[in-house]
């Protein structure tokens, strides 16, 4: 090969001055595909076995084998985005289904290929909002209790936009529409709340904060996931204009925090959407065939003027949420939520039966997750459960969050048990 | 080489729709929910398990991946995905819930930290966040470092310099990051031009992009002089890591003077590209920039692992710590290979590019190139010659970009390509380019579709199966 380029040494191939040659070590030791699986299966053993109750915006549900086998063939795995849709048709199709079921669960008519997580599908309907709204605007308003972390990713998008971020009261864990109502004005260009809420309980009054953000040309973000949109409100029939959430809860469970941003939206902000979206069209045969569309949107072709940066998204995660909502089907979904619409109720009343421990704290509907008040310290008794296995929430002085769900429901009566020795 | 991919078809459609296999729709009744808070109905398809296994292997095998055969999509790097790495990332251990305790997690973030470290190493920066789930995200996350860290000397500058053949992405970024855009024009050697730079810098400078080797795979030979414009203009010089597969163990972003990197681990250490994603955007930094690194940052101290807010972080650019599984593989990656192995992916990537373009019939108009080469299909479309060569049994190079070559065909083997499996790239193109104009237009056809209608699926979107409810 050398011979055929016409020099003696690859060396000679870089076009790199001396004087920036690298001529140091990285001190990166190589190790072979044994050792080097060994060593990683050591450090994570690091990592103690705990029976998690965990949630706050990062849920897990049980991952059928046949979701793990199917998005691990590597004809998936190893494809890189669908430029050239003749040869990706199987990959196309698999995110085409996976927007419709989106559009299926939020009753909207659009909904993109995936962005990164719920924190930057909200920060990008922020600016979404920008864009539509007939008039300008500064104002984004959401939940003091929105997740701190949620509440800085948007902020940074917000800031970026010209926007500030504020927060509105919330009222027994859900929206005090009163206090909404009364600073809600034509400077705010979205509203933001979540059902269910950070705290599991479910909104009860969704479709006044839609008329209320519509009656001041506002945008109603909804925050959700698509376990709890198989049973609550369908979203668009609350007057949500935008959904994002975390679709990951569904296909890859636990993964430190990774997931996938699912974003919808109604069909006439469809040219102001972020993100990638497939579309189905035919083909030279007359055979029905997807490609990505509406691609003007986007970076490669709009640079500074797109509605987005985005670019490489989480197309392979959204693929193993199809594959586990198809697995599970209609019937299996709405399951899965009506199990997580009882499952804290119970939890919650045995919890209440421990001397020390009141449960829930908000009277309201819950899903996945609800409120412990402690008459000890809750950070001491996180750490004593913490001691005896088991994970939960400290949210401050006196209060635990606790999320069950299929994939710890076993583990309900350990915890009971261990919080009764503690609490 | 021939190629049939996989196809099932109907008269009118392919593979059908899982709504069109098997669909319910289900009443919400009984619910513990009362019905004012629940919804009336879902539909949803609900295929049995043996017909969605046959449903998505059909589509896995209407699917073409690195493992079908070579992606030399410039700008891509699309190198094997060893396996090793999905085993690595389908341990058990390594399924935990972000809000756990730091002492109950130490061993993610004892991966985090040495990955940290490696990445500094590797691209010659002091401090490395993991948190950007993608290389716009890292692009994004490090201009806000840049704001910030001019808005801490009370400065508020408002422009950012992209060269003409820059990513999309660096355009957008900056954009989203509050600034304004200045596109600065290439010189004629397809390289930045010193002249127009030196106009262009001033004190609303915040800071240039550069990738480097840039589009083209063209080294900027004058970074050192770019770095000293931009630094005495007081702006800050940022790294696209985009084409950091050519320089591995040959020199470092930060040897060259520059202050912020994103490293898309995606494409040089490894992890699948996945359809789209996931990836990773790593952002790596001087030390005098440290401060302004997203929170919480990992480090150790005194053998344990601790997560701490840096002194002046800009805040969050993902809700959580970012893409844990694909940070994972990409330190299997980087162990696996180790310094040597590095250093010898490099020398083979620019080997197998500088090979390939000795054995095609195109014009490359710019060089020395380095991993990647942007050749020009002349008077062809350079989208039917891609077409053209998927019925090759290869995929096609990035087409009709960077727009500095006429015709684009922007080629990046990659080092994981054998001799034996560029001579089979050269001669798709070779096919390509002796094809005639009929056979160019009607191809590709040995995919699992034929030509796509583009221009008519934007022209009329139809974005879901609802579209054909009623058909």
């Amino acid at each position: 090969m050398l011979e055929t380029i016409g020099v003696e040494d690859e060396s000679e191939l870089f076009d790199v001055p001396e004087s920036i040659r690298f001529e140091g070590a990285f001190g990166v030791d190589s190790s072979d595909e044994r050792a080097t699986a060994r060593e990683i299966e050591q450090v994570l053993s690091r990592n103690d076995e705990t029976a998690s109750f965990l949630g706050r915006g990062h849920y897990a549900h049980h991952v059928p084998a046949v979701v793990e086998e199917l998005s691990a063939r590597s004809e998936f795995l190893t494809s890189y985005t669908q430029y050239q849709p003749e040869v990706a048709q199987g990959f196309l199709q698999a995110l085409f289904e996976y927007q419709s079921m989106l559009v299926e669960l939020t009753g909207l008519a659009v909904a993109n290929s995936s962005m990164y997580d719920r924190a930057t599908a909200l920060g990008e309907a922020a600016t979404l909002a920008t864009r539509v709204r007939q008039t300008s605007g500064s104002r984004v308003l959401v939940p003091e209790l929105l997740r701190e972390g949620q509440r800085e990713v948007l902020e940074n998008y917000a800031t970026g936009a010209g926007l500030d971020v504020e927060t509105y009261p919330s009222d027994d864990g859900n929206v005090d529409l009163d206090t909404l109502a009364a600073t809600i004005d034509e400077d705010v260009v979205m509203v933001y709340a979540e059902n269910p809420t950070a705290r599991g309980t479910i909104e009860e009054r969704l479709a006044e904060i839609g008329d209320l953000a519509d009656g001041h040309d506002a945008l109603f973000c909804l925050g959700t996931d698509p376990v709890a949109m198989a049973l609550l409100e369908e979203p668009a029939s609350v007057g949500a204009d935008v959904v994002v959430g975390d679709a990951g809860a569904l296909g890859l469970g636990h993964a430190y925090g990774m997931s996938h941003g699912l974003f919808a939206t109604r069909e006439s902000f469809l040219r102001q959407v972020p993100g990638r979206l497939v579309g189905a069209g035919t083909d030279e045969s007359g055979r029905r065939a997807y490609t990505l569309t509406l691609q003007t949107r986007e970076q490669h072709i709009r640079q500074e003027r797109a509605t987005s940066n985005i670019c490489t998204n989480q197309a392979w995660v959204a693929l193993r949420t199809a594959i586990h909502a198809a697995w599970l089907g209609a019937d299996g979904l709405i399951e899965l939520a009506e199990k997580a619409a009882r499952a804290p109720k119970e939890l919650a009343a045995r919890l209440d039966d421990i001397d020390g421990v009141d449960a829930p704290v908000h009277d309201r509907h819950h899903f996945r997750e609800f409120l412990a008040r402690t008459d000890r310290p809750a950070l001491a008794i996180r750490d004593d459960l913490g001691d005896r296995g088991y994970a939960v929430h400290a949210l401050d002085e006196d209060h635990l969050q606790l999320c069950v769900t299929d994939v710890n429901e076993h583990a309900t009566d350990g915890l009971v048990e261990a919080l009764s020795e503690v609490a | 080489m021939r190629y049939d991919q996989a196809r099932w078809s109907e008269e009118d459609h392919y593979e059908p729709l899982l709504i069109e296999k098997r669909s319910e729709t289900v009443d919400i009744e009984d619910s513990p929910l009362p019905d004012d808070l629940t919804r009336e109905e879902l539909t949803m398809p609900s295929p049995a398990e043996p017909e969605l296994a046959r449903h998505y292997t059909r589509l896995s095998q209407e699917t073409y991946g690195v493992d079908s055969g070579p992606v030399p999509l410039g700008s891509c790097t699309m190198k094997y995905n060893p396996s090793l790495l999905e085993r690595v990332a389908a341990d058990e251990n390594a399924a935990v819930h972000p809000d756990r305790p730091e002492e109950s997690v130490q061993g993610t973030l004892e991966i985090m930290a040495t990955l940290q470290d490696w990445l500094g190493r590797i691209g010659g920066m002091d401090a490395v966040t993991l948190q950007p789930p993608a290389g716009a995200a890292g692009e994004y996350a490090g201009l806000l470092i840049a704001k910030a860290y001019h808005e801490s000397r009370g400065e508020d500058r408002s422009e950012v310099l992209i060269p003409d053949s820059a990513h999309g992405t660096n355009f957008a970024s900056a954009a989203m990051a509050g600034f304004e855009v200045v596109e600065l024009p290439s010189g004629e050697d397809g390289r930045v031009d010193l002249n127009a730079l030196t106009a262009a810098v001033s004190e609303e400078t915040a800071a240039l992009m550069l990738t480097n080797p840039n589009t083209l795979g063209l080294f900027e030979r004058d970074i050192t002089e770019i770095a000293e414009i931009v630094h005495d203009a007081g702006g800050l010089l940022y790294y696209d890591g985009a084409n950091l597969n050519a320089l591995l163990g040959q020199a470092r972003p930060g040897d060259m003077g520059f202050d912020i990197m994103h490293y898309n681990v995606h494409k040089t250490f490894g992890t699948p590209h996945g359809g789209g994603g996931p990836g990773a955007g790593p952002v790596g930094v001087t030390a005098d920039l440290a401060c302004f690194l997203p929170r919480p940052h990992v480090r150790e101290s005194e053998g344990e692992y601790e997560l701490y807010d840096p002194e002046r972080s800009i805040g969050k650019v993902h809700g959580y710590q970012g893409n844990w599984l694909v940070l994972l593989k990409a330190y299997a990656y980087i162990r696996r290979l180790g310094d040597a192995g590095l250093a010898e992916t490099s020398r083979k990537a620019v080997l197998n590019a500088n090979y390939l373009a000795e054995r095609i019939d195109f014009e490359i108009p710019y060089g020395p190139f380095h991993h990647e080469f942007v050749a020009s299909a002349g008077g062809r479309d350079a989208a039917n010659v891609a077409k053209q060569m998927l019925d090759h049994g290869v995929h096609p190079p990035t087409t009709k970009w960077p727009e500095l070559v006429d015709e684009a065909l922007m080629v990046e083997p990659t080092e994981a390509e054998s001799k034996e499996t560029l001579e089979l790239l050269a001669g798709a193109f070779d096919a390509a380019s002796s094809a005639d104009q009929d056979t160019l237009e009607s191809s590709p056809r040995r995919t699992t579709a034929r030509r796509i209608d583009q221009v008519e699926a934007a022209r009329s979107p139809h974005l879901s199966w609802k579209a054909f409810e009623d058909s």
